[in-house]
């Protein structure tokens, strides 16, 4: 059996997965996939949080990747990270960069297998600020003039491409450049809020052309998150796996211990079970009949007699549910035009998130995740 | 990044390497690098898990009736050497 094979049937444990520990968050970024906001009640505990930990480290899971909402934001965060890594469960986080304090920097220079991912959506504040809200650059920007002071060599300058970022590539490049960080440029999917707002904000057919010739001309000096595997047609794959690993070697787990195929899948067709459940997180990834059925997936649909379907593979399962179109056929973003085609032919019903934590009115004080937070951290000084 | 592979040089997996065992061989994850390798045979993990017990690679190779010298585990050598996955160590 080739490799490929092997990951496609899936394997007995994730290479990594991630992990969304709250759907609390002090901002409220228009494309969010997790539609977060506000924390959900039933949040894991931290015992039961451990006890995830433990079973991943079990399984021989590599590391977990952490996010949310703002995962910083639950007290118990760096005592979970500090469990993982004593239980060999390597930990890369994605944050804002609001509780990155001085002495939190200084504390992750010394921590080993720990990797920070600092999100930021424009290379200006101008741009950031109208995705991820009004002074979520400065934040971004003083967390990691911090981490660079306090001596954190390689951490992630996280950026998701939009239709308004994807010239300034140049620019995050030179930003992340500047603070000893090396670049990240995902994909945005049609996920949680991000459905709401992708016709608008995702490249268009040629900045997806430009980017693919961008990213491929920094081989794996800009990591991708094996996510542009949909751009392989215009000219051979990116580094990375470049097939697409939901249920198969990446899952997710929420902050309530709902294990979905995938971090852009939130829904009940892709929900396989709960940690809760009695046989744990391992029963979930060995047993879980919708796993079985994506590690058993044959054939390309729509797209079995494209000559292109051996390298983009029919793309992202959740880029085409989110814009309601069917599994089997093109991604929205085929670089054929396959998807636009399918897009303008039907009359499209986008399925609904599965559970929406946006905030929709303030909140009381003391209900706020960021309650304790010095001001100064928040929103710093110009 | 990583040293240059010598079959008669003493290897050892390297100390930030986490090796899993797999029906085709085993995945390791480097968490220095943030690496991922397929080391794609059992013979070869098998290789691997015994540089650090041997004086050299070719006697870890020897010692499980493998060719060390040329052809697929000489090459999978080198290409972890090269990422770093294997590390060159002093002879005990």
């Amino acid at each position: 059996m080739r490799l490929a094979e092997h990951f496609s049937r899936g394997l007995d444990a994730p290479i990594c997965l991630t992990w969304e520990l709250t759907y609390a968050c002090n901002l409220a970024c228009v494309h969010c996939l997790s539609s977060s906001g506000r924390r959900d009640p039933r949040e894991l505990s931290t015992s039961e949080a451990k006890a995830v930990i433990e079973e991943l480290s079990r399984m021989q899971v590599f590391y977990v990747n952490i996010g949310g909402g703002e995962p910083t934001v639950r007290r118990d965060f760096w005592e979970l990270v500090d469990h993982a890594v004593a239980n060999g469960v390597g930990v890369k986080f994605s944050t804002n960069g609001s509780r990155i304090t001085p002495e939190r920097a200084s504390w992750l220079a010394t921590a080993g297998r720990v990797d920070v991912q600092i999100s930021l959506d424009g290379a200006t504040a101008a741009v950031n600020d109208a995705v991820r809200g009004t002074g979520s650059y400065a934040t971004a920007i003083t967390a990691m003039g911090r981490l660079a002071d306090a001596g954190v060599r390689n951490f992630k300058l996280s950026v998701v491409a939009t239709r308004h970022n994807v010239d300034q590539l140049d620019e995050f490049e030179g930003i992340a450049r500047s603070h000893g960080a090396q670049l990240r440029v995902t994909r945005l999917r049609p996920s949680g809020r991000g459905a709401a707002v992708w016709d608008e904000l995702h490249p268009n057919s040629e900045q997806q052309r430009e980017l693919y010739r961008w990213l491929s001309g920094r081989g794996d000096t800009v990591l991708t998150g094996d996510s542009f595997f949909h751009l392989a047609p215009y000219g051979g794959s990116l580094p990375g796996l470049n097939l697409c690993g939901a249920g198969r070697v990446v899952c997710l787990i929420d902050p309530v211990g709902d294990v979905y195929a995938c971090p852009f899948a939130i829904h009940e067709r892709f929900l396989a079970g709960n940690v809760r459940d009695g046989g744990g997180f391992a029963a979930v990834w060995r047993e879980s009949s919708l796993f079985a059925e994506l590690r058993s997936a044959e054939g390309g649909g729509a797209c079995a007699g494209c000559a292109f379907h051996d390298s983009c593979r029919g793309g992202c399962m959740a880029a085409k549910f989110f814009t309601g179109l069917p599994l089997d056929g093109p991604d929205p973003e085929c670089v054929l035009g396959h998807g636009e085609d399918a897009l303008r032919a039907r009359p499209r019903t986008v399925p609904a998130a599965r559970a929406d934590h946006s905030r929709t009115r303030p909140r009381p004080c003391e209900d706020s995740p960021v309650a304790g937070i010095p001001a100064a951290d928040l929103v710093p000084s110009a | 990044m990583g040293a240059s592979f010598d079959v008669a040089g003493a290897w050892s997996l390297a100390e930030s390497v986490a090796l899993r065992p797999e029906p085709f061989g085993a995945l390791a994850y480097h968490y220095g690098t943030r690496r991922l390798s397929f080391l794609k045979s059992p013979v070869l993990v098998g290789v691997v898990r015994a540089l650090g017990e041997h004086p050299s690679a070719r006697d870890a190779c020897r010692a499980l009736g493998v060719d060390g010298e040329r052809g697929p585990i000489f090459e999978a050598l080198t290409t972890l050497a090269d990422s770093g996955m294997i590390v060159p160590r002093v002879p005990a």
